[in-house]
């Protein structure tokens, strides 16, 4: 028994010790910063003060917020649209094919997703791969403008995050039981209307997890909008990334930070409630 | 009289297999209007498959299957005037017990208010009208099974299928479930056919009961037809316990009767078959029919043959007992407390006589 607790103590007292120095320190001197001032020497003077969180509400900065929140729910939606149908074959697959999908599915994480963004770039760019293939078909004149568009941004955010769509919904869709549909037809539904009625509700659970997974990070995620999007596509995440490492105004990126943590907390909060409620609900 | 009935569902020469193993060999049946039919059959006998595919959820390879009059092999399960309760209940977790039942009628875009009067008034039948706002997880097996019934059933369905329905069910509620299936089935004159592989719950439920081993159907009857006459060794084996005596055939005496030799033993026996002189026979015994006397010298003389009882098993309502008779063969009897006799019993080891109820057995050619 003692040995037992003892590694308890252990291996929880690491973690707690681990997200304490790098999770819970570092957040708390964003918070801290966030109520002070700027300083051009020192980069940050301690004297109170609420302006930087007046500030973000400057309809300059409003824009970046809801066209980055724009830009990620399109992402979501289309990881939602292309990544249901993808989970529901896997799901269905014969246990012969589907672990070679789901390594499939797997392998870009064995690459850091900067690489993998350099990698669209390369394919995207004017005189990228697409263009080249495009031109020696035959099937445009002149290169397309590919790159540097929110439409390039949009794809670097569903190539890097789809899996995070796709794993919590075959994790649900695994699990449904195929005589709820068969019952559904049974009782007269179409297929169409048993997908509605049934399938969709009781799938509901990975819905919603994969489409957080994908949602919160695509808020925060600079460098695919840095690297596809050019300077004029300003997201949050680089927003942010910018009061910090170009603006130097530390305070008032720290005040964006906050702001968008909590607003994300408040969604994860949302979140745990709704599944809460799907839970009591038998599912 | 199943004669004289209509003929509901037809399934002509179906053949169904799935990976190269043929489920069901070119399988007939007919199902008439209102009957209560069980598919009866040891697992993987292709019973299941046949439900499934009278509601639409597998297609034969070839064959034609129609209901009401109707073929139906190219109508999808939603348009089929049959309903399902699965082996698994498959209620709808995420509707409460009312929606679950209206789910069909909703399909079948039936108004809002009659909906609502059929619902209430199918949940009355089955006793669950307190339940209506439960969700399914809320409810006890006996309860989810109602459910189950009520939201196929209030689809007035031409054909009632039940798939292993009851098998979830600890034994108690089983049997009361039973009764309760039968008679909802005579109040409503729907067609029900049941799925089972407990032969005792296939006799008490059902007008009559097919039996089925790999694909194949080795007898239609009534119960009492399947159980008292079963027309070879695999029903007469599935169908209850049985002992099998060898033996070979005279002479025939007059249409009824021959004269054959049993285990060794010369006796007459109850036969119509057609069999030849000489032909090896089986002889076909329920415990109930078996009756076991004290062992005298000449008991050969009376026909009974002569054993020692090896093991005895007290059962409440008879008493059970192994004999291993003189050859080495093993019979079971099954014999019901004497209320003259209380303490009627018998001794491991003890010798017995061995005889059965004249013209109760059931002879069978010895077919390997």
């Amino acid at each position: 028994m003692r040995d037992k607790s003892l590694f308890k103590f252990l291996t929880i007292g690491l973690l707690a010790l681990w997200l304490g120095i790098f999770v819970l320190i570092p957040n708390l001197m964003i918070v801290v910063t966030s109520f002070l001032q700027r300083s051009e020497e020192h980069f940050v003077d301690v004297l109170f003060t609420v302006e930087n969180y007046r500030k973000l509400f400057d309809p300059v900065y409003f824009g970046v917020f809801a066209h980055s929140t724009l830009l990620a729910l399109v992402a979501t939606l289309l990881c939602l649209l292309i990544g249901y149908p993808f989970a529901y074959r896997l799901a269905r697959l014969t246990t012969r094919w589907r672990p070679v999908l789901l390594v499939l599915v797997i392998i870009p994480f064995w690459t850091n997703s900067l690489i993998r963004t350099y990698a669209i770039k390369t394919i995207l760019a004017t005189k990228g791969l697409l263009n080249t293939v495009l031109l020696a078909l035959g099937l445009i004149d002149a290169p397309l403008r590919l790159l540097y568009t929110s439409s390039a941004v949009t794809v670097g955010m569903v190539y890097v995050l789809l899996p995070f769509m796709i794993l919590p919904l075959y994790a649900v869709i695994e699990k449904l039981d195929s005589s709820q549909i068969e019952a559904a037809s049974d009782l007269g539904a179409s297929r169409l209307q048993a997908f509605i009625r049934v399938v969709i509700p009781l799938t509901l659970p990975g819905i919603i997890a994969g489409s957080l997974l994908v949602f919160l990070p695509a808020l925060g995620m600079f460098y695919i909008a840095d690297l596809l999007g050019g300077a004029k596509d300003l997201l949050i995440g680089n927003f942010i990334k910018n009061q910090f490492l170009d603006a130097r105004d530390w305070p008032f990126g720290s005040a964006a930070s906050v702001t968008m943590t909590l607003a994300m907390a408040v969604i994860l909060l949302a979140y745990y409630r709704s599944i809460r409620r799907l839970n009591s609900g038998g599912i | 009289m199943s004669e004289l009935r209509s003929a509901v569902v037809e399934l002509k020469n179906i053949v169904k297999s799935y990976d190269g193993k043929t489920i069901l060999d070119r399988l007939d049946l007919t199902v008439y209007d209102g009957e209560f039919l069980t598919l009866l059959g040891p697992s993987g006998c292709g019973k299941t498959t046949i439900l499934r595919l009278l509601a639409g959820f597998e297609a034969a390879d070839s064959g034609e299957i129609s209901i009401a009059g109707q073929a139906v092999n190219a109508l999808p399960p939603e348009q089929r005037n049959v309903n399902t309760v699965f082996q698994s209940y498959a209620l709808f977790p995420h509707m409460n017990v009312f929606d679950n039942v209206a789910f069909g009628l909703k399909m079948k875009k039936v108004p809002k208010e009659e909906v609502r009067q059929r619902v209430q008034e199918m949940l009355r039948m089955v006793r669950l009208e307190e339940y209506a706002a439960r969700r399914p997880h809320q409810l006890s097996g006996g309860q989810q099974q109602r459910v189950a019934i009520a939201r196929a059933v209030v689809n007035r369905p031409r054909v009632l299928l039940l798939d292993e329905s009851l098998n979830a069910l600890d034994y108690k509620l089983r049997k009361e479930m039973q009764v309760e299936l039968k008679q909802l089935q005579r109040r409503l004159g729907i067609t029900f056919i049941f799925v089972t592989h407990d032969q005792e719950e296939a006799l008490s439920m059902s007008d009559r009961v097919v039996v089925m081993c790999e694909g194949r159907i080795e007898q239609i009857g009534t119960p009492r037809q399947v159980y008292e006459t079963p027309a070879n060794l695999f029903v007469a084996r599935f169908v209850g316990e049985i002992n099998v005596f060898d033996g070979e055939v005279l002479e025939r005496i007059d249409p009824q009767v021959i004269r054959a030799v049993v285990e060794g033993l010369e006796c007459t026996l109850r036969s119509e078959r057609p069999f030849a002189r000489g032909e090896k026979i089986k002889i076909l015994l329920r415990p109930e029919d078996m009756r076991l006397s004290e062992a005298r010298d000449d008991a050969s003389a009376e026909g009974r043959l002569l054993g020692k009882v090896v093991e005895r098993t007290y059962k409440g309502m008879t008493l059970d007992s192994v004999i291993a008779l003189e050859n080495g063969k093993r019979i079971l009897a099954s014999e019901f407390f004497d209320e003259e006799d209380p303490s009627f019993d018998y001794d491991p080891g003890e010798r017995v006589a061995v005889g059965w109820v004249k013209n109760w057995e059931v002879v069978l050619p010895d077919a390997g």
